[in-house]
């Protein structure tokens, strides 16, 4: 069995998730098995339209440091956190979206990006796939 | 057996690397991945993945900051 990398996506921040999706691809690129497990902030991205709103982790100061940091972002030429999440599934991984979070925050499957979405599960759903991960990361 | 060309200049981290294990995916066995670039770090780690998912490199060149891959799956 492949080595993988298991990944909780607990921050919703715009950079954050960049730091998920680049890892996680790496990850698969390298020939690991890959899971996210989005719970609370970051379950918030997996809604329809979601993807790119999140602030900035520090300097978002009302949008404008996001609105510099995504310049400079198009001008080095970094690729769309949509192709990113696209190239995801495409390399076969995985994406659970935390259902305790869907009860708390009201947020039903309908709402979500159902294309993108593996699995529903709570934290035994995390458990079986971290323990048999070589790499476990929070973020 | 065919060859398949992959054109990654100006891409940045980490789209050559995902490129580049999208068309391992694709290809069948036997078939040469040739994998154009610019992004200075893909190309230490384009043949760390190939040792990785166990793949033969058969070329690494680079010129003028441009590079090109060679790896046969």
């Amino acid at each position: 069995m492949a080595e993988k990398l298991t990944i909780v996506v607990h921050s919703g921040d715009m950079d954050k998730i960049y730091s998920t999706l680049i890892i996680a691809n790496g990850a698969l690129s390298m020939g690991m098995e890959a899971s996210l497990f989005f719970t609370f902030w970051g379950l918030q991205r997996l809604q329809k339209g979601g993807l790119e709103k999140g602030p900035l982790s520090k300097m978002h100061f009302l949008g404008i440091g996001k609105s510099m940091i995504k310049k400079r972002m198009n001008r080095a030429n970094l690729t769309s956190l949509e192709k990113l999440i696209r190239d995801f599934i495409e390399l076969g991984g995985k994406i659970i979206a935390c259902e305790m979070t869907m009860e708390i925050m009201g947020i039903k499957k309908e709402d979500l990006r159902e294309d993108l979405i593996t699995d529903y599960g709570a934290v035994g759903t995390y458990i079986q796939e971290a323990k048999e991960s070589t790499i476990n990361l929070f973020i | 057996m065919s060859e398949i060309k992959i054109d990654c200049r100006g891409e940045t981290c980490p789209v050559p690397l995902v490129e580049t294990r999208k068309a391992i995916r694709k290809a069948s066995p036997g078939d040469i991945i040739e994998i154009t670039g610019t992004h200075p770090a893909s190309k230490k780690e384009i043949p760390m993945a190939v040792k990785a998912l166990g793949l033969k490199l058969l070329d690494v060149k680079e010129e003028g900051g441009e590079w090109t891959i060679k790896i046969q799956r």
